[in-house]
Formats: structure tokens, sequence, C-alpha cells
């Protein structure tokens, strides 16, 4: 079939799979998964979407999250970058701001992003209120442009102390270091995010100018290759705020590329959150090593610029809040020396993967006790190398873990899932109080490979009463990219007490902000159905250093409204009343929106397959472990269940990509989007 | 769930995750909800939960500031104790005492503790407690970090245990006094609600945990948590061969009397057990590098829990360790001695007193000496140009020592504390100072197979007005040792330059009241970590890469390092 005019694709890069969704204008649909290529991710999007045999002439737009900046970044395969800082501050970004990375063990290393043979210093200097206190001694500055060529540097970041109250030595240096600069990699350390902390910002810097030159390569290769391939339009990437942006203009902020997966799964649940009217969510990506927890209010993604994407890596561009938890498929039970079981935070990872992987593993994982208790369907197993048979891997339960603590092979496999259920909460819990929300206001969206595996029973201890399940849960990532739209964040660091600052500062920036989004998202090639500006301020009292983000409703906000939207914000998060100390205005932050037409996400489910019965649905009965008690247990395939199938647990659903584990006492009814709603039962 | 819990591994460590997750949502909800920096931004607290009938700990947030693991149990015993000697009035639901006596379980005075009974069918369970350093508790130097104390009396104020919440309500006279006697008083109220909050956020959790298991349940889970916790730190000692270690470390001096104060340890691995005693350290001293017992055995535990980091923290993982009370030494202090550089400063000696024995037996396990100092600068004055009085406080990290499998960290964090350090934009913001320099210390990491990190470098100089200096630092003396062949890191270096003359001070690294002027500049270099093994091991492409990245020059390379094996 011709895709229709109107034709979106999603093609989304994971560690280990490909996924692409099409959505046509007929409201039509089409999947393709393929394994992802490492060391160039396009081959796997072009053979994604040659198995969908889909023209790309008819396409209007391929929306593309990506893992290579973050991949680059982890593994540290960075472009050659050079660095110039303010005399004095070469060393920012290799002295961090003097931590370790764990509480306990003096142990542990870190290396700069860029060495310091490649970070020169430059006679220039402002004052916190952005005053010229030193200018820019030129001559000098253009020694060490040369310099840094001659070193064979690719990219050049140029950070200066307090550029985010003044960039106007950062400006000046990058006009000159482009007449030099035999390319476009130049980043100013104010340009990606106008915010204080030399640090931070710097670091951020850094990310962007290393993973830029790559990016940039990526994606003109893949550009190169969809052209070839007959596709008319320009390509979209995935932010990791969750927005999309352009293939020509990615690069130049290639740092807010970081994230843009897990960011477009916690759209996607938004979305369809919103669809199913509940818009208070916890999205649960559970994978092979982590897993992936974010929180959505209002149905909206909560949006934090302050991630720290590993050890002293802060990266400080506005992204989707996603965290990360150390639990995955792949982590080991074991027991330690007080003879108790733990599991991880050892992972086997992906290689050799857990035993029934057959890839070597020889630990026992929560993958191989959700084996050993028939909640996953030994015959099904995706990422299997070579066939194990479900008696080994009880065999290594019983040495490994029933032995040792005198119980059953099944006892044993059971505690596995209990302790790794009651670590993922606990993590979870975590998540939502730190950033004070209780849990339990809240439904859990689960997806992922093994997302719905463990989500009832990570619900019932968060003591969560409903667990949704989307229709395709892994390609949620996939269909982020299909329904996200045009965004942009904008914040300006002011930090100065609320009352000093006066209402036309307030109104400049924010009109400022608002300006430069609406001409981004008029600058790109993508049709438009509106636009919506949010402002918001990050406040405090004067005196202390955490940030309460307020909304502002317009950018006419005074000063006095300011006050009184945060001491209310203030009393609803911690019921402290403090309205005797003045506010600090920390930053002022704007969000430019650009809405797409809505797609109909029944779409999702294929009508056809639907069976009129659940008996129909149902294809075969195993015996599955719950609370100490194997239970005959009915298995259902997901595509064939009625459209209005109430599902009472103990019940199991598989589909292709996961399998939802429905425990007893809970019941699912699905919807017309084809989500599945747990009602999870909480007295047990 | 079996009968028998203590038969029970599975419930076992699920009630151990649980008590686990109960503190650290209790330091959770102290941070969040503290007003001041030191709390909300550096961590400096912790929260936990004690034995009802000793103040023995059950649990402890694992994010708590390190040097308090163990503090709180002394704390609470002494309170549990004075409480049965008719000393302190008897607890009654609702009940919050507030104390911060160092010589009852405590550490420095600004280390304010909060102790708070949890009862069950009108029976005390287990008490909750946490510790909070205020930014100030009054005394003669803002912040209550005295160079030159000679009194607890200077140091601020010190409360015994008297019950701040009665029955759920702020005793506002008592509450009125301690604000009559400390500095910012206005914004204590907002730390005083954080950190009762937290211990009640710790009720409510438990109270879902007794519904859970019932409160016999989770006793017998309690008490044979401990006893398992024992018999892995008991496991994790067999690695250290029977035997006798001793390790030194010098503090430069106590800040009255310019002489080094030696500690001495002596740690006798036997049946199991490990004995330490601190026969040999130096006697008590006149200024405020004293240590109290409780802050001294809890640099132990902590020394030991840098090395064993696995074993969870409760009264049983201290239980195959007995230290010997060092009773006549500065390490012991007496009430009036004073002691507030205890928690910041002689505690990570203790700590490096302790790797320098361990060292040898456990070579894997254990990093040559770190920075070993918070590097406490403070600079108080007046700014014309905001027409206000500011007290500024630059911490400073150093150099790790190296270990067996790599170069130690540069700018590490204290041992004994977990906070960052400010941003530079953040102080110029708020105080009228101007970094000229904020750098890597070049060759400050000791020379060895596995270099020591490095400390920095900063110049600080006053914009405008007239302020005075004080520093309360340590290893000017001499620099973080090395181990097994490997060279000491550098020595921290103070020099003050007014009018264009330097002036260094007398202590090396500890001093008060300096007074600067507008244009005059404050320099400090920190230490570097000691260096891991021969430094003739170092591989040839680690030197170079060492010399193109300016870590050392030519000249300090070839003397430190000799050539190549």
């Amino acid at each position: 079939m011709n895709a229709s005019p109107g034709a979106i694709a999603g093609i989304d890069v994971g560690g280990t799979f490909t996924d692409l969704l099409v959505v046509d204008g007929q409201g039509r649909v089409r999947f393709a998964k393929t394994p992802t290529t490492l060391d160039n991710q396009a081959h796997g999007v072009m053979n994604a979407l040659s198995h969908c045999a889909l023209p790309l002439s008819g396409v209007d737009a391929i929306v593309h999250g990506t893992t290579t900046t973050t991949n680059a970044v982890l593994e540290r395969k960075l472009a050659r970058t050079g660095m110039i800082t303010t005399r004095g501050f070469r060393d920012i970004i290799e002295l961090g701001r003097r931590t370790r990375p764990q509480a306990y063990g003096m142990f542990g290393t870190f290396t700069p992003l860029i060495p310091r043979s490649l970070r020169l210093e430059v006679d220039e200097r402002l004052d916190a209120r952005g005053r010229v206190l030193t200018p820019l001694d030129v001559g000098e500055f253009e020694t060490a442009v040369k310099t840094l060529l001659a070193q064979s540097c690719e990219s050049l970041v140029i950070h200066f102390l307090h550029a985010y109250a003044n960039p106007q030595h950062e400006l000046q240096a990058a006009a000159l270091a482009a007449s030099l600069w035999p390319n476009a990699y130049i980043t100013t350390g104010h340009s990606l995010l106008s915010e204080y902390r030399e640090y931070e910002r710097g670091v951020t810097a850094c990310v962007n100018a290393s993973v830029q030159p790559i990016l940039d390569r990526y994606i003109h290769r893949l550009t190169e290759e969809l052209t070839t391939a007959g596709y008319r339009r320009e390509l979209l990437v995935m932010n990791g705020n969750g927005g999309m942006v352009s293939a020509g203009s990615v690069a130049r902020e290639a740092a807010k590329t970081v994230m843009s997966g897990p960011a477009s799964g916690v759209m996607a649940a938004a979305y369809t959150g919103k669809r199913a009217g509940i818009d208070k969510l916890i999205t649960y990506d559970m994978g092979g090593t982590s897993s992936d927890v974010a929180l959505i209010l209002d149905a909206v993604p909560s949006v934090s610029h302050e991630l720290e994407l590993e050890y002293a890596m802060p990266i400080h561009v506005p992204m989707v809040d996603v965290r990360t938890i150390g639990s995955g498929g792949g982590s080991i039970a074991s027991i330690n020396d007080a003879g108790l079981l733990q599991v991880g935070p050892e992972s086997a990872g992906a290689s050799p993967g857990p035993i029934c992987y057959g890839r070597g593993g020889t630990h026992v994982t929560i993958s191989d006790a959700n084996l050993a208790l028939g909640r996953l369907n030994a015959d099904k197993l995706l990422a299997v190398d070579n066939a194990v048979s479900l008696r080994q891997i009880n065999q290594a339960i019983d040495q490994q873990i029933g032995q040792p603590l005198k119980l059953s092979t099944e006892a044993a496999a059971g505690a596995i899932l209990t302790i790794a259920n009651n670590k993922m909460a606990g993590a979870v819990r975590m998540v939502s109080l730190s950033r004070g929300h209780d849990p339990r206001e809240f439904a859990l969206f689960a997806f992922g490979g093994a997302g719905p595996l463990h989500a009832v029973a990570i619900a019932r201890e968060l003591r969560v009463p409903t667990v949704l399940i989307p229709a395709r849960p892994g390609i949620t990532n996939a269909l982020g990219c299909v329904v996200a739209d045009l965004r942009h964040d904008f914040v300006n660091t002011i930090n100065r007490p609320l009352h000093t600052v006066d209402r036309h500062t307030l109104q400049q920036t924010l009109e400022q902000q608002t300006r430069q989004g609406l001409q981004l998202i008029e600058d790109e090639p993508v049709s438009i159905e509106s636009v919506e500006c949010r402002h918001s301020a990050d406040m405090q009292f004067v005196g202390q250093t955490h940030l309460l983000n307020v909304p502002v409703p317009s950018t006419s906000v005074t000063t006095d409204e300011l006050q009184t939207l945060f001491e209310n914000a203030y009393r609803a998060r911690f019921h402290v009343e403090l309205s005797e100390i003045r506010a600090n205005l920390v930053n002022l932050n704007t969000t430019v929106i650009g809405y797409k037409t809505p797609i109909d996400l029944s779409v999702l489910i294929d009508s056809e397959t639907q069976c009129a019965t659940l008996q129909e649905a149902q294809t075969q009965t195993r015996p599955v472990w719950f609370d100490q008690h194997w239970y005959d247990t009915p298995i259902y395939q997901r595509e064939l269940l009625p459209a209005d199938a109430t599902i009472e647990g103990p019940a199991i659903i598989e589909q292709l990509d996961t399998t939802i584990v429905i425990e007893p006492g809970c019941t699912a009814d699905s919807d017309n989007d084809g989500n599945l709603l747990i009602k999870v039962e909480l007295d047990v | 769930m079996s009968e028998d819990v203590t038969r029970d591994p599975v419930t076992l460590a699920v009630i151990q995750s649980s008590l686990q997750q109960v503190c650290d949502e209790m330091d959770m909800s102290f941070s969040r909800a503290a007003f001041s920096p030191i709390i909300a931004e550096a961590n400096d607290r912790s929260d936990g939960i004690y034995a009802a009938d000793n103040g023995e700990l059950i649990a402890q947030g694992a994010l708590g500031l390190p040097v308090f693991v163990g503090t709180m149990q002394f704390s609470t015993r002494v309170l549990i104790e004075m409480i049965a000697a008719g000393e302190v009035a008897p607890p009654e639901p609702g009940d919050i005492y507030i104390v911060n006596d160092p010589y009852l379980g405590g550490t420095h005075l600004m280390d304010v503790r909060f102790a708070m009974p949890y009862y069950h069918q009108g029976e005390i369970f287990c008490w909750l407690s946490n510790t909070g350093h205020w930014p100030d508790i009054g005394g003669a130097v803002p912040g209550g970090f005295s160079a030159n104390a000679t009194a607890v009396e200077q140091e601020g104020l010190r409360l015994p245990p008297v019950k701040l919440f009665k029955q759920g309500e702020l005793d506002r006279e008592i509450y009125s006094i301690i604000c009559s006697n400390v500095r910012v008083a206005d914004q204590r109220i907002g730390d005083v609600k954080a950190q009762s909050a937290a211990l009640l956020v710790g009720q409510e959790r438990l109270d879902q945990l007794v519904q859970r298991y019932s409160a016999p349940v989770l006793s017998d889970a309690i008490a044979e948590l401990k006893r398992r916790a024992a018999s892995q730190m008991t496991q994790r000692l067999h690695e250290i061969e029977d035997g006798d270690y001793t390790g030194t470390a010098i503090v430069d001096s106590d800040g009255v009397v310019n002489e080094p104060l030696t500690i001495q340890v002596n740690i006798k691995k036997a049946e199991g057990q490990l004995r330490v005693d601190f026969d040999g350290s130096s006697p008590p001293c006149a200024g405020p590098m004293n240590s109290v017992l409780a802050t001294t055995q809890s640099s132990v535990y902590l020394a030991l829990r840098h090395i064993f980091p696995d074993v969870p923290i409760n009264a049983g993982a201290f239980e195959p360790i007995d230290i010997v009370e060092p009773t006549d030494t500065f390490l012991c202090a007496q009430y009036p001695r004073p002691v507030s550089g205890c928690a910041a400063e002689v505690s990570q000696r203790i700590a490096e007193a302790v790797f320098a024995a361990l060292v040898k037996a456990l070579p894997q396990r254990v990093s040559a000496a770190p920075a070993g100092t918070s590097g406490n600068f403070a600079l108080g004055g007046y700014d014309p140009e905001t027409d206000r009085s500011f007290v500024m406080y630059q911490l400073s990290g150093g150099g790790y020592g190296g270990n067996h499998d790599h170069d130690g960290l540069t700018n590490g964090c204290s041992t004994i504390g977990i906070s960052k350090s400010p941003p530079i934009e953040v102080m110029e913001q708020y105080f009228p100072v101007l970094y000229r320099e904020y750098a890597l210390r070049e060759g400050s990491g000791g020379a060895g197979e596995y270099r020591g990190g490095f400390g920095i470098q900063y110049s600080i100089e006053l914009l405008r007005g007239q302020a005075t200096a004080s520093f309360v630092m340590d290893h000017g003396r001499v620099g973080p040792q090395g181990v097994l062949g490997g060279m000491d890191g550098m020595p921290n270096s103070v020099t003050v330059w007014r009018n264009g003359e330097p002036y260094v001070p007398e202590h090396l690294s500890k001093d008060q009241g300096i007074a600067i002027t507008a244009g005059d500049r404050v320099e400090v270099g920190t230490p570097g970590g000691g260096g891991y093994g021969h430094p003739s091991k170092r591989s040839a492409e680690k030197r170079k890469a060492d010399l193109d990245n300016g870590y050392y020059t030519e000249p300090q390379l070839t003397e430190q390092y000799g050539d190549p094996e």
C-alpha cells in the first residue's frame, strides 16, 4: 500500500532494537522492529524503513529519536575539542564541585571531557553583574584559537565566567573564532542555557561541542540515505525535552538530544494518559540493565535542567526529568555474607545476560526467576541465541539461591521477585518524593520489555491503585516520536531578591524568550495547528539553595504577584509559611510549543484480529507462581483480546514484545485505545 | 513469611531495606524542607532509628553525613540513661528532645540533635533521632568554627537534653532562649520545622511497617539483622591477617599552642575482632582541636565503612570493633575543653591514621592518605555597596590518595562529608570578592605508581570595604602520607597578601581575625593525596600524560619520580 499524504513515521533507536511506527492520514499503521546497528545507526533505521516497504516519497514527516549523543558521551567516543576560558579558570571542568562517586569508599576516578593540554586561558573578566573588569585580549584569544587548531581540534568551547549575566565577551570571541575555525563547531557557554554555575554550564558546553561533529555526520549520512530513498521533506529529530527539531539545526545544540529516546517514551505516556483521562502518571520503563522513571503532572512531563548523565557529568539543558534506577531484567540475585538474599546492584547486562538468554550467563537474574515461575513463556524469548532449558534455569536457581536459603526452587525464585519488586518500588517512591509528590496519587504507566511484567507488583508495594499498560508497550518511544510536537525551552538567570527586580526586566525577559521560541517554530518546516507559550519562575527564599518552580500566568506578571505565587506554591509543597522572609528570583523560563494535528491512538489496535470473547483470546493455561502457590493461570494473546475485555487476575497477557502479569485479586479492563487499565488490589 | 522471621531470609531482607527506606525518606524530607544551605545543599545532616533500651543503631540514612555514622547512638544512649536517672524529664508521646552538648555523645556545638520516642501501644518501641548542622550557634565566631577558643563557652550555646516539642507543640520559651543566642535567628524556624518534620515522616512510615509485620516480628527481625551484620563485619575482618597494625597522623596544632598533635592508632586483629586504642596520642590540648569520645569512635567506624562500604550500618556492624576509651588524650575531650575542630578536622585525621594502619593489611581496599581537611576559610566583613555585613565560607576539597588500581581523585570532598562546594559565580554574586584563580594545584599529588589526586589553588581578592579572614584547616605541616613506597602529597598552604606583603599564619593552617582591606588577597593551596606504590614503577605512558597535561613540570617529575624502573 502507498502511504497516503499526512503519513508520519517515528523511528526510535534503542540499545537493542530500532523501532519504527508509521501512522498515515487514513489512520493506518505499520510497525517494524530491526536490530540496532551500533556502529552506524543509520543502517538499522534504513532497514526498518525497508522492512515496512514504505515509499518515502509519500511520507510527510520522519521523526527520529537517537542515542548517538548519549552513547558518544558515555563511551567517550568524542570529537577532539579545545577549550578557551577566562584566565585562572581552565580547570573548572576538571575540578568539579569537590565530590566523590560514592558516599562511602575513597576510590573512583573522573576524566574530564577535554584534557588539560587542550584547555587554554585568555585575559578577560566580567563581574557577577556582567560589568567588564578586564576587556577580552583579542590578540591572545586569536593565538589560542590557532594553537588549538594546530593541535587538530575539530570543535571549540568558549567558556567565560559570568557570561550568563553578559554574553558580550563570549559573542565577541565566537565571532573572532569563526573567522579562523574551518567549521561551525564553536560552542559558547551561555548559548545552550544562560544559567549561572560555571562547572555545570561549562560541562554542558563541552558535551555539546564534543558530540556536535559526531551527531552532525550521523544526521548528514541518514539524510542522504533518506533522500536517495525518495524522502522529500526534512528529517526531524527528537530532543531530550520531548519536542522535535529539524535535522538542519539539531547539531547546533547537540547536547539537547541527550536522553532523546527516554524523553519520547514519556511524551507518549503523557499523550496516552491524557486520552485515557489520567493526567497524573509515573512512567516505568524496565529494560535489561536498568529502569527509567518519570513523573507526569496534568498530562505534562516534568522537565528539569539539572540532569546528571553519570558521576560528575551534569548536562544542564531542559530535558524531560527521567531518572534511572539500577534494576533491570538482568539484575543478578545472590546471597550476601549476612545470609540475606539480594538482587543487584550487579547486572548480567545484555552480554552475557541472564541464563535464559543462552549467551553464557551463569548468574541467576530477575528474568530467570520470571521464567521459572511461569510468568514468562519459555517458548517465546526474543533474545535467545541458544536454547536453554527450563530445567537448567531451575537448577541454577536451586543451587545459587534455593539450597543456601533452604527454599524450594519456586520459593527461591519467588523470593527473588519479592526482593526485586520491593527494591524497585522503594526507588520509584524516592523519585516521586524527591519532587514532593506522594506516589499514591498517581497511576503507574508501564512499558518497555519488562515494565508490564512487574508493574502490578510494584504498584501494590507503592499502594498505587491503577496501572496503565498501553496497546504497544514495546514501541512507546517510537510512538513518542510520532505524537511529538515542536518545543523550545528557554532559561535566563536573574538571581536577585525579587523586590530589587523591576517589572520591565520580568516582562522583557519573558517576551524575549517568547519571541525567540515563536521564531524558531516558524522557521521549522512542519505544519502546526496551534502554539502555546508557558512561563515559569525558579524561586527560593533568600538564603536558601533549593529552587521551587512556580508557573507564571503571563509575561505581564508583577513582582508582587510573583511573591504571592511563590508563597502559595511553597506552602502547598512544604506546608511551611515563611512570608516574613524575602523571595529570590533565580531563573525565568519560557516554553513555546507548536502543536501538530493530534493522532487517534485507537489506530494502534487492529480490530480485525480481535475475538468476540475472552475464551477465544486464550491461548493456553499454565501454572504460574503467585503468593507461595501455583495457580492454573489463563494465558491470553493481546491482539486477540475483545475490544471491551475484562480480565480477572491471575492472568498473563502475552504480546510480541512484552508480557503483562495480572496478579490475583486485580482486574484489567481494556479501553478504546487498546490500553489495559488494571485495578490493583491493595488489601493484600 | 514463615513463623520465625529470624529464619526467613526473604522477609528479613525486605524488612532491612524497608528500615533503610524509612531513614532515607527522613533524610530527604529534612534536606528538602531545610532552610540552611548547609543542610539543604550540603546534606550536613543524618537521620536514623535507635533501640529503645540502649540507643543502639538500628538503621541510618544512606546519604547522611558520613561523620555522623554512629554518633547518634551515643547521643540517644546518653539521653536514655539521663531519663532513667531522673536527670531529664521522662518522655511522652509527641515530645522531641533537643541537645547539642558535645560531651553527651556529640560532635561540635553546631550539630544539633533531635530525638523523638516512637511509641507502639503505649510503650517506646524505638527512638527516631536526627542531627542537623546549624549555620550558627552563637559564640565568638560567626558559624562556630573558632580557630583559637580555649573553652566551650566561647564556642556557642550549649543545650542539655530538653524538650523543644512537648506533645507535639513547640515550646516557645525554650525556642526564644535559643533565638536570643544565635545569629540570623529569624531563619532558624525553617530548619527547626524541617528537622522535626523529618522525625514525623519517620514515625508515619514506621507505623506502616509495624502494621504490616507487627511489632514483635519487627523486633525479632531487628535483633536478627544486628546479629547478621555483626557476622558480616566479622567475615570482612577475616581479610585482615591477625597481628598488630599501627598508624599515625599529625595535626598541625590546636590553634592556640603551636605544637603538633599526634594521633597514634594501634589496631590489634585477633579472634575475629579489632581492638583499637589510641595509646601514644597527644594529651588534651588548649585549643579547639580536641575530639569528644563519640566523634573519635564514629571516626573509626567511618574509616572502616570507607574500607568495607557494603556492610550495612547498624549496631551489629560495630560489634566486632572494640574501641578503647582514649582517656587522657585529646581524643576524649571533657568539659570544658573546646571542640569546634573535632567534626570537620580531627575526625578526618583519625580516619587517616586508621587508613595508614590498615593499608598494610588490606592493600587492595585502602588507599594512600586523602587530603584530610575541610579547608574551612571564613571571611566576615562589611560591604559598603550593599550596606550589609556578611560572612562567607569557602570550603575546599583536595586530592585523594592513589590506590592499587588507579590514581587518586582530584578535588575530592572531605573524608567525612559529601557536600559540594559552591560555584564561584554564586560566591561573587553574594559577597564583595573576586576570584583571581581557581585551579588545579600542579605538582601537589604525591608521586607513586598510582599518584595522589591534586588539590586546588585559589586566590580571592576583597573588592570593597574591610573584612577579617579566619582559617580552620590542617595538613599544613606535613602532607597526606604516601604508602607502600609512594610519596606524600603537598601540604596545605595559606598566604594572605596585605598591601602586597605576604603573611603566613604562624600555625600554617589555622588563624583567626586577620584584618584585610580592599585589594588584599587570600591564597590557599589545598593538599594533594598521597602516592601509592613506588614512583619508579609508574609507567612511561602515564608520566608522559602527566607532563602533557601540566600536572607536573618537567623538573618536578624528574625530582619526584626519578627514572622509570
